[in-house]
């Protein structure tokens, strides 16, 4: 296969606080090829939007800490000038958010925020030239009249729309990744859909990368080709949509798809992980989901356990298989 | 916007009316005779009830509000008891001087407020922020005829760099054409003078900026802060924008309504006549104005002046007002 075009080695992200530092991401390994779509899934709190953050170098500098590496094409962000980190937002990697509400600036129009990207990175471009990819750009979203939004004001637009406008606004110069951290999140169910067809459609069309973070597994379904499930700042399971909807091997994974409702079966009440995600830094020895699984043993209370591949090539963090079989489900 | 500009600005008929009457009771509450005060403590109480009847103070009071009224209308303030001149002559050199003053005070406070303000939000917890907000505060808690007289005593008698008290040199006065000495002249194209006049306005002028900077950066700080956090500046950085055009350009903008709010209140009070610096630096201002009114019971000087003052208020709100539909497109369709 060809060189991915992203390739996180060992990213450990960390924030300063009073009592010292607290790890939110740790030991973290993923790449993206070109035109793929690579699904993170897991509970808030993850370390989910922390991963997204890093890649962007947008976690405050003050107050973090971002080791390993975040290979871009061969390139390593986390040793990237501030310079070169503004070079490849927005034109290399792109985001968007959940929050379609709030993402957009209410002070200025949806024209001069599209154009603003584009003029970041391609000074030479006029203002007209601009403006007239920027209506190109919405039009490729989907939004008719693109030519009077330009000139209209955030709060004039729907949450749809105003998200349309985002990933309008992540696109326009072409990203090669683009970032969505639970960009459906916020929205009506039908807009939902609308809106990942409508990434769907520009991943084929544009040869993007996306990296699809979310905890809502109907959209892992829909859109990705691999996922990842995150834990506790650690990544847990690893393996193509198939494999993982159809082999889940993780008791964490396997608890996250069972509280998927199911609308041919009828249930009293619906099946839930009992416990909360472990405040980063409180868990210091075992493995970090221990607390909460069903299946746990000695030994993952006092171990450490590594990310192993199983025979079907999907990867799983888990002591249950690496030993005897008769742990397994 | 239009529409907006007409429904602010015939909000501002009641509001000035309303304010006419308060300063017009007041005023006449205030114990002691003025015709008393004119002709002296020897006066006969047929000389004093002459004055009184010619001056119309031993009429109705609602009479010489209507009377009031309808001159205010015209343009015409009234006469000076004093000086027998009409004040709305006498009142412009005043005026000009205070207004002056004020906005020389204000650009001084706005640059230097807003600025350390978004250093320190910018720099949040870092030893600079914590330094500057102390000088903030301190500002806030200076006495601003103490902060004039040390300001004096090193800048002008120690060091001997900037002068004392005045609006210009003695010795080469200013031709007044608008009063206003900086535009003055510059009509007349006396560059020196300029240059004279702005070394006559910073002693005042830093002493008054003081309150006002402090405040402006304190709440520049916060709103800021508030800003900074909020989602739409992360996709600015995710946009590729650098921290310095984040700042003043998406972050600036959006924390600005609060700033303008205090701009305006603070700009509102200097030009209410800052009377303890212009009485320290010797500020032919308006505060000067009212004040020596008001110890000769000179009546339709201090009505004109207070009203004076409190329009200039009432017309620096609208313009607040006015500028926030500027920034915020949101505001219009409210």
């Amino acid at each position: 296969m060809a060189t991915p075009v992203l390739d996180v080695k060992r990213l450990k992200t960390s924030f300063l606080t009073d009592d010292g530092p607290v790890t939110v991401v740790n030991e973290v390994d993923f790449h993206v090829h070109a035109g793929e779509v690579l699904g993170i899934v897991g509970e808030s709190g993850c370390g989910k939007s922390v991963t997204s953050l890093s890649i962007m170098g947008l976690v405050p500098a003050l107050t973090s800490k971002v080791e390993g590496e975040i290979l871009y094409k061969g390139e390593n962000l986390t040793q990237a000038s501030d310079k070169r980190m503004r070079q490849i937002r927005g034109n290399d990697i792109a985001m968007i958010f959940q929050e379609p509400m709030t993402s957009l600036n209410p002070l200025f129009t949806i024209g001069s925020q599209l154009t603003e990207a584009l003029r970041l990175h391609n000074k030479k471009l006029s203002k007209k030239e601009a403006a007239q990819q920027a209506i190109a750009a919405l039009k490729k979203v989907g939004l008719a009249r693109a030519d009077e939004l330009i000139n209209e004001y955030p709060h004039q637009l729907s949450g749809g729309m105003r998200q349309r406008v985002m990933i309008a606004m992540a696109m326009i110069c072409n990203p090669q990744i683009l970032i969505a951290d639970e960009p459906t999140t916020a929205l009506d169910v039908t807009i939902q859909a609308q809106i990942l067809e409508l990434m769907k459609k520009l991943n084929e069309e544009t040869n993007t990368a996306i990296m699809m973070i979310t905890h809502d597994l109907g959209v892992v379904a829909e859109l990705c080709q691999r996922v990842i499930v995150m834990y506790a700042g650690k990544i847990v399971e690893e393996g193509t949509v198939e494999s993982i909807f159809n082999h889940p091997s993780h008791p964490y994974t396997i608890g996250l798809l069972r509280s998927v409702p199911d609308m041919r079966r009828k249930k009293d009440r619906l099946f839930s992980i009992p416990g909360n995600v472990p405040k980063p830094g409180s868990l210091k020895i075992g493995c970090q989901f221990a607390p909460r699984c069903s299946q746990a043993h000695e030994k993952c209370l006092k171990e450490k356990p590594e990310l192993k591949a199983l025979p079907n090539g999907q990867k799983v963090r888990c002591w249950l298989y690496e030993e005897e079989k008769e742990y397994i489900v | 916007m239009f529409a907006y500009t007409i429904r602010r600005l015939s909000m501002l008929v009641p509001v000035l009316l309303g304010m006419t009457l308060i300063v017009f009771s007041l005023i006449h509450a205030i114990p002691g005779s003025p015709a008393q005060i004119l002709l002296g403590q020897q006066a006969s109480p047929e000389a004093v009830a002459a004055l009184t009847k010619e001056m119309g103070l031993d009429r109705p009071l609602y009479i010489q509000f209507v009377d009031y009224l309808k001159n205010l209308i015209t343009g015409d303030l009234g006469e000076s008891f004093r000086t027998r001149s009409p004040i709305s002559e006498e009142i412009w050199p005043y005026l000009a001087a205070t207004i002056e003053l004020a906005l020389f005070a204000m650009i001084i406070a706005v640059i230097v407020g807003v600025n350390a303000g978004i250093i320190s939000a910018w720099f949040q917890n870092s030893w600079f922020d914590y330094l500057l907000m102390v000088l903030a505060l301190v500002g806030v808690s200076m006495p601003i005829f103490w902060l004039g007289l040390m300001e004096q005593y090193v800048f002008s008698i120690k060091l001997d760099l900037l002068p004392t008290t005045g609006r210009d040199n003695i010795r080469d006065p200013v031709t007044a054409i608008t009063h206003l000495y900086l535009l003055d002249t510059l009509l007349q194209g006396r560059v020196d003078q300029f240059f004279e006049v702005i070394r006559h306005l910073i002693l005042p002028g830093v002493a008054l900026a003081t309150i006002p900077m402090a405040i402006i950066a304190r709440i520049t700080r916060s709103s800021m802060l508030e800003v900074m956090r909020s989602d739409y500046i992360r996709t600015a950085r995710a946009k590729g924008m650098s921290m310095l055009k984040v700042v003043y350009k998406h972050s600036l903008r959006n924390a600005f309504i609060p700033i303008l709010t205090i701009i305006g209140l603070q700009t509102g009070l200097l030009l209410g006549g800052a009377i303890l610096t212009e009485t320290i630096f010797g500020w032919p201002g308006i505060g000067n104005y009212i004040y020596s009114a008001i110890q000769f019971r000179d009546y339709p000087v201090i009505q004109s002046g207070i009203l004076v003052v409190a329009a200039i208020f009432v017309c620096i709100n609208l313009i607040v007002d006015l500028l926030y539909a500027a920034i915020d497109p949101r505001i219009k369709y409210r």
